[in-house]
């Protein structure tokens, strides 16, 4: 468990780097995913300590969002005056974009109907 | 006796360690709850956990702040377990060398969708410009999402709640959309919950199966780099 959250946490250590010195505008981890991601595929394979470290990691993702999500409470008073225009833009956008991007991808990922692989997908 | 209670508690108030355990302890409860009740997506555990620690610090007059200085250990998290996603992306690699052209046409058609809907949507209901201008990078992940508003004038912490409003949507009501929408295939069901509502999507995507989880991991980054990109660009050019 522990090498594995070493591993994590140097990939964000050298993502956090990578942004500052490029001036991406992006948070360091994802640029750390990548980095992992890239040393994965060089590899070849996952070691089995890190798959399990990190399947017990995301087993748990939920909790990792509770701290920020509880700041809703300072919030409440001005969500409160706008709550329609907040409600509708939250709910419509979020449904507007998962049938769009859905159906899309559904669409592109579908091998033609003449092809001859049609239930490999 | 009171006199002693009211010290303890006067130190634990103040204490990381009341932010730290009922973090724990309200994600515990609502995960029991949510299995108890057949894993019911209106029960999301977060959503659940939220509400039991708002309601537990309003009871007690705690701040946010005060919270939050025990609460950051978890949320510090974040991170590694963003690093994390790789781990089920590569697991997805073959997939992945097929689909890449697809995905990335998705991700920036979504990026679009979800930012320009959400803005035109609170603009037509009278929405104000600090709110029309923290809900525009709402659907990616919290730390790019809080960058984006900063950049382009909005609000970072309320942005940070448009975020984890969107994500609940998605994560609440995702799979029924996706059923009624019909789309049944799971590369293009993660991908969607991933666009649309980031991690917290992320989560829902991951019960659902591996190949879906790792499709919205993916998104996750993608959307957020698209989304620091065309955002700000949008806006400058509405303006």
């Amino acid at each position: 468990m522990l090498p594995s959250l070493t591993v994590l946490l140097l990939c964000q250590l050298a993502g956090e780097v990578v942004v500052r010195l490029l001036g991406l505008p992006l948070p360091g981890p994802v640029i750390g995913m990548v980095i992992l991601f890239l040393g994965l595929v060089v590899r070849g394979r996952v070691p089995a300590g890190l798959d399990q470290a990190v399947k017990a990691i995301l087993g748990n993702f939920a909790l990792l969002f509770i701290p920020a999500s509880v700041g809703v409470m300072v919030h409440l008073g001005a969500i409160w005056t706008e709550a329609l225009p907040i409600a509708a833009a939250v709910l419509g956008s979020t449904i507007l974009t998962i049938v769009a991007t859905g159906r899309l991808m559904q669409a592109l990922s579908k091998p033609p109907d003449n092809g001859t692989d049609k239930d490999r997908a | 006796m009171s006199a002693d209670l009211q010290s303890i508690w006067i130190y634990l108030a103040t204490s990381p360690l009341l932010g730290l355990t009922s973090t724990l302890l309200a994600y515990q409860a609502a995960m029991w709850l949510f299995e108890r009740c057949g894993r019911r997506p209106l029960l999301n555990p977060i959503l659940v956990a939220v509400a039991m620690i708002v309601g537990f610090l309003m009871a007690t007059g705690t701040e946010y702040r005060t919270y939050f200085d025990g609460a950051q250990f978890v949320h510090f998290l974040l991170g590694p377990a963003t690093v994390a996603l790789a781990v089920p992306l590569y697991h997805q690699l073959s997939l992945l060398r097929r689909a890449w052209p697809a995905v990335l046409a998705v991700v920036l058609s979504g990026a679009v969708v979800a930012g320009a809907s959400a803005v035109a949507i609170a603009w037509s209901l009278g929405g104000s410009e600090r709110i029309l201008l923290s809900l525009a990078p709402k659907s990616v992940t919290i730390p790019i999402a809080m960058g984006i508003a900063e950049r382009i004038g909005g609000i970072p912490s309320l942005t940070a709640v448009m975020v984890m409003l969107t994500g609940m949507v998605g994560a609440i009501g995702g799979g029924w959309i996706l059923d009624l929408a019909r789309v049944r295939n799971q590369a293009a069901r993660g991908l969607a919950l991933g666009i649309a509502s980031h991690g917290i999507g992320t989560v829902r995507a991951l019960q659902m199966g591996e190949t879906a989880g790792a499709f919205a991991g993916l998104a996750i980054g993608l959307t957020g780099l698209a989304t620091a990109i065309l955002v700000p660009l949008l806006i400058s050019w509405v303006r």
